[in-house]
């Protein structure tokens, strides 16, 4: 990525990344362009440059943030009425630590509203647009930090990924999105989904560019004790000119995109070619990783979600007469749909009488889950897999059917489960240009392995 | 299983919704959908398998008591709510 120096300014590089945020406005990208912030701060490390001051890893460097991110910098609204309006006092570790580094957020990206959905559909200021297609959606949930990468506008973006939410997006706009292992790196700051899935994670051109932000951004903050110590800049490294690669053999092929499983076949010829050992894996719990996601995880969010009652911050609903119309008042106006679906799922598989037949039996569909992530990481260093089962479909296409948009998510919904890391890689395109991409699994911890492989097979 | 209007109603008030009729039908017709869905873990065998609620390594992380400082002091924090006064946050009336 383009770093500030002597020769090329912050200034300049901030600059550019706006006019070209404004260049593309209809894509939908941004909820927020920070245009005096950005500058001021690509001004602070110019001078600093010129002074022949010591500047950070990243100075300089244009960012965007996924709205679901704490700064103060902007409204944190999780593209959502019912936020409207906050300006949140505190920052998140994540976005403290980039800046530490000099990196300039120059606006706030659009997700699905509370990062509920696979589209950026479910957003309250409306879709963004797809890089490739403008009839197709950007997928979701970080469609607007996915498509800002993708058409230049940043070097990188922030992202959140609870089910899928980095990995789609990124492969339906042709570029690099990491899910890392849960716990790498910290979530205080940014609005919760499901605790026990939600990760973050970035957008990125190239495997290069995520190692040096995962080195930045990995690591322990007392903040969110569910973070791991810092692993990532302490790997072990693998021979990764030599892998033993899983290829998932009984995954339903017939619901893949043809493009798309040919796309797959090409990538294992290359790998073989290389000299990488190709492993076929039997993984018969994973097709109940949709339906145990659908239950865990509005399990997890109806409770994180009942913060938000129009009282202490955000949207608040006028002329309510009593405090249980105006908390009912303001969720009913400020929720979108989708975000009331799975806040009543989540209230439905946790009721008495229900809990043993979803939440529990979910709960153990996902140590089934683990296990076999266990298993299969004893015959292989990575897996291989499409991260959806289509390329970026039509906008209004799944919309008004929540079980088609939640089948968008079958094939990456199970990582999260099993809190493993997964890269997406680009993997060419469809005949109509469509962006195809594929994702690779690792082990727990195994992130640094996982990006040093996505170098070596570029 | 089915859902009814009352199983609707019930989970809009679990929810803290106050749902207007035509959301009730298409959030109840959307529902009926999710749950049919979600119902395929019927078929999995699991009685002797261990339920995982989290994937996280560590159990009890334990700090000392003791108030650290925060980002946000009270100004900060009331700033945010639409009405205070006198410190505190203004709602309309309980009971």
């Amino acid at each position: 990525m383009k770093i500030a120096n002597k020769k090329v300014t912050a200034e300049r590089l901030v600059r550019d990344a706006l006019d070209k945020a404004k260049h593309f406005s209809d894509y939908h990208i941004f909820t927020f362009l920070n245009e005096e912030g950005a500058i001021k701060k690509a001004r602070e490390i110019d001078a600093k440059i010129k002074r022949g001051e010591k500047v950070g890893r990243l100075a300089g460097v244009p960012y965007a943030l996924k709205d679901n991110f704490l700064s103060p910098e902007g409204e944190t609204t999780a593209s959502a009425l019912i936020l409207e309006g906050f300006n949140s006092p505190v920052t998140a570790t994540s976005v403290a630590k980039l800046e530490a580094e000099g990196a300039i957020m120059i606006g706030r990206t659009n997700l699905d509203a509370f990062a509920h959905g696979s589209s950026t559909e479910n957003s309250y200021y409306g879709p963004t647009l797809n890089s490739h297609d403008k009839t197709r959606v950007a997928g979701g949930s970080s469609g607007g930090s996915a498509v800002a990468v993708a058409l230049n506008i940043v070097e990188f973006a922030t992202g959140t990924d609870t089910g899928g939410s980095i990995r789609q997006p990124a492969s339906f706009n042709g570029i690099y999105g990491l899910k890392p292992t849960y716990g790498t790196i910290s979530r205080y700051g940014v609005v919760a989904m499901a605790s026990s899935t939600d990760c973050i994670g970035f957008f990125t051109k190239t495997p290069e560019d995520m190692d040096l932000l995962m080195s930045i951004a990995s690591g322990q903050d007392p903040k969110d004790m569910t973070t791991l110590p810092d692993y990532y800049n302490d790997t072990k490294k693998m021979n990764v000119s030599k892998a033993r690669i899983g290829i998932i053999k009984d995954f339903d092929n017939n619901s893949v995109h043809p493009e798309l499983r040919k796309a797959l076949a090409k990538k294992v010829e290359l790998l073989k070619s290389k000299g990488h050992e190709i492993v076929e894996l039997k993984m018969p719990a994973l097709k109940y990783g949709l339906a145990a996601y659908y239950i865990l995880v509005p399990a997890e969010l109806c409770s994180n979600l009942s913060r938000h009652d129009g009282v202490r911050y955000g949207f608040r609903s006028k002329d309510s007469k009593d405090l249980d119309s105006l908390y009912e008042n303001t969720r009913n106006e400020g929720f979108m749909s989708e975000n009331k679906r799975r806040i009543m799922i989540g209230n439905f598989v946790l009721s008495s009488g229900f809990y043993d037949a979803y939440f529990l039996k979910a709960a153990k569909a996902r140590t089934l889950i683990l296990k076999e992530y266990e298993k299969a990481f004893k015959k292989c260093d990575f897996i291989l897999t499409p991260v959806s089962p289509n390329p970026a479909f039509k906008l209004g296409e799944k919309v008004d059917d929540p079980v088609a948009m939640y089948l968008e998510d079958v094939m990456s919904v199970s990582l999260n489960l099993a809190g493993v890391p997964g890269l997406a890689i680009p993997a060419g395109e469809t005949k109509d240009g469509l962006s195809l991409g594929l994702q690779l699994v690792g082990p727990r911890r195994s992130d640094k392995n996982l990006v040093e492989f996505a170098k070596e097979i570029q | 299983m089915n859902i009814k209007r009352e199983d609707i109603i019930h989970l809009a008030s679990l929810s803290n919704f106050r749902l207007n009729e035509s959301e009730i039908d298409s959030l109840g017709h959307d529902l009926q959908d999710i749950i049919k869905y979600i119902s395929q873990l019927d078929e999995l065998k699991a009685d002797d398998v261990e339920p995982t609620y989290q994937v996280f390594e560590m159990e009890n992380v334990w700090r000392d008591d003791e108030i650290l400082p925060q980002e946000a002091d009270r100004e900060a924090l009331l700033d945010l709510t639409k009405e205070a006064k006198d410190n505190q946050i203004k709602v309309p009336k309980v009971l």
